[in-house]
């Protein structure tokens, strides 16, 4: 707390081209080592250290990038990795907290659920992808499927976690000025319990992306995993590093816009006001 | 006991259930063969070595690549809250690295290293450095400044602070970091293994799937849900017992 208040003794003092010049220089900052690592990557791959197969050139794969971009594969690939991400996401978040909500108002749920979410959270589940496939083939119901099986867990658990938190004193209050079962759940609990839902949410939303490639590359077909795998069988290096910068892109923004999300859900809460980390 | 008994009985329940769907034929064998045939088959895999063997290949995978992660990731993190140029030129890229899901990267280490032990450990390595280093990040900022200024009074030079002050109070989050990257290895390794791999636990699946040999094939899966489970438990003890300063 200490460091905070003290730049802002400083920069309430000096004068407004300082500010500005400041505001530049970490601007320039922020961008700088990014700049730095893609112009590298480019003399690097030049040079002729490592062959035009090991490091294909960043304009060679933005070229790659922009032709995919024209013949409108790129935008196919990317519809269908976000669709099957998003829709188990949603999945995730409903089940998840559906689940999460149970077990912590019903005993029987509560039996039932408790066992299989402490066992199977640390789970590598991944690992059952060949038998989701023994089970529903290799089409969009079976790449969702093991998708949700992965990303739900730390949804649950987040909600469990969260209901558990909500302070007694407003659920005693709400009880005194006579809230019902619904509006105790809808008014006070979720909303209390909203923050730390929303952290798991965010666990899992990168989850879905990383199963979504993996159970693409595997399964072949469209999408971006599966665009990578058949350029990496034909020996296509820069395709595969156009996917990797593609499957980038698509992640910084989720991962964003989640962020985004939350600081507008929260909008009431305190941490929002708080200077963010991320 | 009993209390854990009744604790994990949905799940004896839920190996029951399969026992009897897959004895009396609901669905089809191939889709699931009885959990006894599955456990036969385990056993079978066991004295034959071949489970053994793939076995020791993906923990020493998973092994080596964690470890690496976790020393360069660490020393990372506590250098970025501790010297502030290293967090200027360093804190973008994490940010842009951070949210990429690393499991893109699969046909790049296969690219540069080969389909070997190589390729999975600089996957592991690359994919578990950044929650390290944002765990270790996170708990040395946030190290009390009464206890920075109090060992800077009492005369501690810069390294006996970093070493006796700074590392301490990061200890719990840098934990928590190294948990989640814990459980990331074993995704990366199964889905690298599964994907390209001549040896391995996942290539195993992969392979006895592909020969239609599926009650080994389930064998294997539980295995590595298994590893990957006990790997947690056993986790949670050591950081617990690591912890066991604070209150």
């Amino acid at each position: 707390m200490a460091r905070v208040d003290e730049t802002i003794a400083i920069e309430s003092v000096e004068p407004p081209v300082l500010r500005i010049a400041r505001t530049i220089a970490w601007g320039v900052a922020r961008v700088f080592s990014i700049v730095a690592v893609l112009v590298a990557w480019e003399m690097l791959a030049r040079s002729g250290t490592f062959t035009h197969f090991q490091l294909p050139a960043l304009s060679a794969v933005l070229e790659h990038i922009w032709s995919d971009a024209w013949s409108g594969d790129l935008a196919i690939n990317t519809a269908l990795t976000l669709y099957r991400a998003l829709v188990s996401f949603a999945i995730c978040s409903v089940g998840g907290v559906a689940i999460g909500m149970a077990m912590s108002r019903n005993a029987l749920a509560h039996w039932f659920f408790d066992p299989i979410v402490s066992v199977g959270f640390p789970m590598p589940k991944i690992a059952f992808l060949p038998v989701v496939i023994l089970w529903l083939g290799v089409y969009d119901v079976s790449k969702i499927t093991i998708i949700v099986i992965d990303a739900i867990f730390p949804v649950i658990a987040a909600t469990v976690i969260a209901i558990q938190g909500v302070e007694r004193e407003l659920i005693w209050s709400a009880r005194n000025m006579g809230a019902n079962n619904r509006e105790l759940l809808t008014q006070i609990v979720l909303p209390a319990a909203l923050p730390q839902i929303m952290t798991g949410l965010q666990v899992a939303l990168p989850l879905t992306l990383i199963v979504a490639v993996v159970a693409e590359m595997l399964m072949g077909g469209y999408g971006l995993g599966g665009a990578m795998m058949t350029a990496s069988r034909f020996a296509n290096s820069t395709g595969v590093f156009a996917g990797i910068v593609e499957i980038a892109v698509i992640g910084y923004c989720l991962v964003k816009a989640m962020a985004m999300t939350r600081r507008r859900l929260l909008i009431w809460h305190q941490e929002t006001s708080e200077p963010t980390t991320a | 006991m009993k209390q854990r008994f009744i604790r994990f009985s949905p799940l004896l329940l839920l190996a029951l259930a399969w026992e009897l769907t897959a004895r009396f034929e609901l669905v089809s064998n191939t889709a699931l063969p009885p959990l006894s045939e599955v456990i036969a088959a385990w056993v079978d895999m066991i004295k034959s070595g071949e489970l053994i063997t793939n076995g020791a290949a993906s923990l020493y995978r998973a092994g080596a690549g964690l470890t690496l992660s976790i020393l360069i990731g660490a020393t990372l993190g506590i250098f970025m809250a501790w010297w502030k140029p290293v967090n200027v030129l360093l804190a973008p890229l994490v940010e842009v690295f951070y949210p990429l899901p690393k499991s893109a990267l699969i046909p790049v280490t296969v690219i540069w290293l080969g389909f070997g032990d190589g390729s999975k450990i600089l996957l592991i390595f690359l994919g578990c450095m950044l929650p390290v280093t944002i765990g270790a990040f996170n708990g040395a900022r946030s190290s009390e400044q009464v206890l920075v200024w109090s060992a800077r009074s009492m005369g501690a030079n810069k390294l006996r602070m970093l070493w006796d002050v700074v590392v301490p109070s990061a200890m719990p989050e840098l934990l928590n970091g190294i948990r989640t990257a814990l459980a990331l290895s074993f995704i990366l390794l199964v889905s690298s293994e599964l994907i390209v791999a001549q040896q391995g636990l996942g290539y195993l699946i992969g392979y006895l799937g592909a020969n239609g040999n599926y009650d080994a094939m389930y064998a294997v899966v539980l295995t590595v849900a298994f590893l990957g489970f006990a790997a947690d438990r056993i986790y949670l003890l050591i950081s617990n017992w690591t912890l066991a300063w604070r209150e």
